[in-house]
């Protein structure tokens, strides 16, 4: 019994010891966080930027340019299938810029006033190809083989828009392999991926036979093999590129976009297999 | 003395100390219930619920109903066996085995959905020679159980070597030297002792691979009615139609509660006789 007493006090000051310090740390903690309120370094900024998924490779560099010619200044990206980056936005994130892989997304922010009627600009164009694994499993060898049963086929999912972009083209090769090419090849779907990196990656692993995807993220992967889509066939994908409205950093916003469509970005875009639209 | 000791315990600290743990403990709660109170909330005052009787919210139903069987009708054939080796035998290497089976528990789910697709892919580690054979996993429902498995068997096993664990030896031993064979020892004994356990961490694992998310999106893919379970629809259709994962939010969280209400009062009947 007086050992069991003795153990109980033991726990109790223990505990009481944890309890003060841990107390202390906090109150000392809050203090700190009060103080902190005055940054040491005024020019420290941050720059969100929420961009299509098939933007990484290209933006990601122009970042690091960027920040380069921008002391202080961080950029931040977050890269996804436009459609997710949207819903993100609308439910509040804080983004500075959007760079959307079409102009449905866009608009659905201007028609929620999350982004200024006249600030979307389109800064490049993107076009689609085929694209299948190093080794070619499936062996096919054309867009009309596409529909042969029993393939097993990846695309972005039809909100994304590279997805919707996908089953647009297959529609209009439907003039070539007749009305029902569409039907078949999209029979062979065996999973719609939330964006179109996700989609490259499968067919990168081997795990999927082929899989519909933007000339730029061909470039990214260069392993991978292609089939083009002919010109008449392809769609023509805008990107717009826009300061939301709530922005707190729309002057640095501004900055950042004008760096997109300057010569410079325009080139990082080329390298990366876009079209860009400025000088 | 034990009495004294627990009229202490439960007796009210002094008004000041009293709402020092209050408050915290308030802010807490409202993070915990707010979301899904919200939740239910805007499901239910939009009729947002009715959704649910839309064929693809259907589809995911279904499909998250019968993978989540599956895989917890594996984990039960596969885990009870290892358990019961778990539970009564000692050997070399015993506790590193143990801790590579909790590892799952533990791991990101999306983790787990990479190592699946590197091992059992179709070019993955294990998944050529599968493929020789004609098996090929990634994209089908057959992945989606493999990777529920993978996430909730680990906690059906623990449960079940607990259960096992916990029964008096001298039971055993009575029964043995009154002549029961080993098999009758652990059929009509030792694995209805073990019952509770066993079954509430089958509904453990049942919850865990109902949820399953992470590991499924990446191994299985997304189709709807082949792998789009519950969880990847609320995902994906937070894009398409926010009524849908609303509608299936309200389900899961409904299922998920009447689950863990069940091992509750499972644990909470052992714990009385256990007293008795």
């Amino acid at each position: 019994m007086i050992q069991s007493r003795s153990a109980r006090e033991v726990i109790f000051l223990l505990s009481s010891k944890i309890v003060n310090h841990t107390l202390l740390a906090l109150f000392l903690s809050l203090i700190l966080a009060a103080c902190g309120g005055s940054p040491s370094q005024p020019e420290a900024r941050t720059l969100t930027v929420y961009a299509a998924a098939s933007l990484t490779d290209a933006f990601t560099e122009m970042g690091s340019a960027f920040e380069a010619s921008h002391p202080g200044v961080t950029l931040v990206f977050n890269f996804g299938g436009s459609q997710n980056l949207r819903t993100q936005i609308e439910q509040g994130a804080p983004a500075d810029v959007f760079a959307s892989a079409n102009a449905k997304e866009m608009e659905a922010l201007v028609a929620l006033d999350l982004v200024a009627p006249d600030a979307p600009r389109v800064f490049l164009t993107n076009q689609l190809v085929v694209i299948l694994p190093k080794n070619n499993p499936a062996g096919i060898a054309s867009l009309e083989d596409l529909s042969k049963s029993g393939l097993k086929l990846v695309l972005a999912a039809d909100e994304v828009p590279a997805g919707k972009y996908a089953r647009q083209i297959l529609e209009n090769l439907g003039a070539l392999y007749g009305a029902d090419y569409s039907d078949k090849v999209l029979a062979n779907v065996v999973s719609n991926e939330d964006n179109i990196r996700q989609a490259v990656t499968k067919v990168q692993l081997g795990e999927a036979d082929a899989s519909i995807v933007y000339i730029s993220d061909a470039v990214a992967v260069p392993e991978l093999q292609k089939i083009e889509i002919p010109a008449d066939m392809n769609v023509i994908a805008g990107y717009p590129i826009a300061v939301l409205a709530e922005s707190a950093n729309s002057d640095l916003a501004n900055e950042f976009i004008d760096y997109v469509l300057s010569s410079e970005g325009g080139a990082t875009l080329r390298k990366w297999g876009f079209t860009p639209v400025g000088p | 003395m034990s009495q004294l000791r627990k009229s202490f315990f439960h007796s009210k600290l002094s008004p000041v100390l009293e709402w020092l743990f209050i408050l915290p403990s308030l802010l807490l709660l409202a993070l915990l219930a707010l979301p899904v109170l919200a939740l239910l909330w805007r499901a239910g005052a939009d009729g947002m619920f009715l959704f649910i009787t839309q064929p693809s919210a259907m589809a995911a139903l279904r499909l998250s109903l019968v993978t989540s069987t599956f895989s917890v009708l594996i984990a039960i054939a596969t885990g009870t066996p290892l358990a019961f080796v778990l539970a009564r035998r000692k050997f070399l290497g015993k506790t590193v085995l143990e801790l590579l089976i909790d590892l799952p528990i533990v791991l990101p789910p999306s983790v787990a959905g990479i190592a699946l697709l590197i091992a059992f892919g179709r070019q993955g580690v294990f998944g050529t020679a599968f493929n020789s054979l004609g098996i090929t996993l990634p994209f089908t429902t057959t992945a989606v159980v493999l990777a529920q498995t993978f996430v909730s068997a680990p906690l059906f096993v623990r449960a079940a070597r607990i259960g096992f664990a916990e029964i008096d030896h001298q039971i055993v031993e009575a029964a043995y030297v009154e002549g029961s064979n080993e098999w009758q020892l652990f059929r009509f004994l030792m694995f209805p002792l073990a019952g509770r356990a066993i079954l509430s961490g089958a509904i453990l694992a049942w919850t865990r691979a109902i949820g399953e998310f992470g590991a499924t999106i990446l191994f299985a893919g997304n189709l709807e009615g082949v792998t789009q379970t519950m969880p990847l629809a609320i995902y994906l259709g937070l894009e398409r139609s926010l009524n849908i994962a609303l509608a299936l939010s309200t389900v899961l969280v409904f299922v998920s509660f009447l689950l863990l209400l069940i091992t509750r009062r499972l644990e909470n009947h052992k714990n009385r006789s256990a007293n008795r």
